[in-house]
């Protein structure tokens, strides 16, 4: 067991000072601003709660806050199936598992709005490989600046693009470190793929999964950029996502007290979520 | 076996499809994208590179951005080894809730504090340095950074700690000369994921600086909306960014997996 000693402050006073600095100054701003009222010249007026019930009763929270849990919801849906089937079926040793491994990766390192604008430049109806293909290949009418649904799937997709890769590396990580007399045993035993999948797999994939999904639901609740940059939460507002709608009254209007209203909504949501998944998952590793 | 490989075949060329597209837009001209589909450059051009590579403003972006990348994952790295050190190997007074703290700043939508972030640190005086990126980006970077140090010290047996203080070994001497190079795997992962994080990031880096920090990716946006939408050089300032990841891969490739595997939930 660990020791107890207290001297373990003084080695993380730098993190504390710094992550607090970060955290906590600009959250107290936010609570700030979330109870006050403000007509201009920087006279603030207290507000209590007013913005917060404002913001719960309000039609246009309830339907960002609608489409983010769908686009969420089906980020969840696909990628984490997905990324399991591509780990699964991903070679263990040799040449290629370095080909994998980098070409899977490359995109989690590009910037997000240079990937909002690849797929933008991707998706042209008429000059992007995926519009024209879609076009005139394929034959089908396919505009996502102006059909909200071909919009919703081209965000989808891109996700998918962007992240899957995420869950694929975790998973890999969990089966590569099952030791080779697992599989004999199972093969002795005469099981099949699926209880090999069942009972030797996804037990050792449990710890990596449950990072996973957390990492997925938090960034997927939170994005921001990408979508922006590819379809600016058009056509109307269809793919208008919570943080898209935030910016929207934060820095586009100018409501200061309903933006951080919103925000501490917004990040008290994800955090009950986030616990929620954390202990669902963990459930049974302590009993 | 050969069957299964398709899987992987596939994803791969799905995921290559989009950034094929970028790269061969970026070698074509500006009249052959707007005239109509190709699907290779029928005039290859390197007209696009040549502007960023000759415009003040182009190659800047890239050097801002490298320059608070680096900041950050240096600053992320060494406040998070001797806090990750603590986590491992002592327990004191409010250690996990400390630990889920930290970790919760990870959920924090970044669209929530740009605008006390402009407001903090352009008090301070920071405002448009690539220091105050740096520090900015420390609020999700430490975090990662600690969790990922943490799960790989924690694979180190405590007799090593022991053993080196009978030997007489000083606690800083024991840390730099014994502990460090044992886990320097566990450090190359958490400075490539604290690399990844900064440079992908944008929200904060376009909030906090205007001119003289501003981000390459930032240059982008507003080239494309001021300059009549050159895709062609949007798409070769897009290809460039990727560049630095692709290389940054290539040296953790046996480890980039291994980083998050070993973290404790």
């Amino acid at each position: 067991m660990r020791k107890v000693n207290q001297r373990g402050w003084f080695f993380v006073l730098p993190v504390l000072i710094l992550v607090a600095f970060n955290a906590l100054v600009p959250m107290m701003t936010v609570v700030n601003y979330s109870v006050q009222e403000t007509f201009g010249n920087n006279q603030f007026f207290w507000h209590g709660l007013g913005w917060f019930q404002d913001i719960l009763r309000s039609e246009r929270f309830h339907a960002s806050l609608g489409r983010q849990a769908l686009f969420t919801f089906m980020i969840l849906a696909i990628e984490v199936p997905l990324g399991v089937i591509i780990a699964l079926s991903m070679p263990r040793k040799g040449f290629w598992v370095p080909v994998c491994l980098v070409t899977m990766a490359l995109p989690l390192l590009i910037p997000w709005n240079v990937i909002g604008a690849m797929w933008n430049i991707f998706t042209l109806p008429d000059i992007g490989l995926l519009g024209y293909f879609m076009n005139h290949v394929l034959g089908v009418n396919y505009n996502m600046t102006q059909d909200p649904v071909a919009a919703w799937i081209t965000v989808i997709v891109m996700d998918v693009w962007h992240w899957t890769s995420l869950v694929v590396l975790l998973c890999y990580a969990g089966l590569v470190s099952i030791p080779d007399a697992y599989y004999q045993a199972a093969k002795i035993d005469g099981a099949s793929n699926w209880s090999v999948f069942r009972y030797i797999q996804l037990p050792k994939m449990k710890q990596v999964l449950t990072i996973a999904v957390l990492l997925r639901f938090m960034d997927s609740f939170n994005v921001y950029t990408e979508p922006f940059v590819l379809t600016g939460g058009g056509p109307g507002n269809a793919t208008t996502l919570l943080s898209i709608d935030l910016v929207k009254i934060a820095l586009g209007q100018f409501d200061l007290g309903p933006a951080a209203a919103m925000s501490l909504i917004y990040f008290a949501i994800t955090l009950f979520v986030s616990w929620l998944f954390y202990t669902l998952m963990t459930r049974n590793d302590t009993q | 076996m050969k069957k299964r490989a398709i899987i992987p075949i596939l994803y791969i060329v799905f995921l290559m499809l989009p950034i094929y597209w970028l790269v061969a837009m970026s070698f074509k001209t500006t009249q052959e994208i707007l005239g109509g589909f190709s699907l290779f450059p029928r005039v290859w051009t390197l007209a696009s590179y040549k502007t960023i590579f000759t415009d003040p403003t182009w190659y800047w972006g890239y050097i801002n951005s490298i320059i608070y990348v680096t900041i950050n994952t240096l600053i992320s790295v060494t406040v998070a080894l001797p806090a990750a050190y603590a986590f491992s190997r002592y327990r004191f007074l409010g250690d996990k809730q400390l630990f889920f703290w930290l970790l919760t700043n990870r959920m924090a939508p970044a669209a929530v504090f740009a605008l006390p972030f402009f407001q903090l640190y352009s008090a301070i005086g920071l405002f448009d340095t690539h220091v105050a990126v740096a520090l900015a980006h420390c609020l999700f970077n430490i975090p990662l950074a600690v969790w990922i140090l943490e799960g790989f010290m924690r694979g180190v047996p405590k007799e090593l700690d022991e053993t080196a203080f009978v030997d007489g070994y000083s606690f800083p001497r024991f840390f730099v000369q014994v502990f460090l190079p044992t886990i320097k795997a566990g450090v190359g992962v958490a400075a490539f994921f604290c690399f990844m994080f900064s440079w992908v990031e944008l929200l904060l880096a376009k909030t906090l600086t205007a001119v003289y920090a501003k981000p390459i990716a930032a240059t982008m946006t507003r080239t494309a909306s001021s300059a009549g939408y050159e895709l062609g050089l949007l798409a070769a300032a897009g290809t460039l960014t990727i560049i630095p990841g692709a290389i940054v891969i290539w040296f953790v490739r046996n480890y980039i997996a291994k980083g998050f595997a070993l973290g404790r939930v």
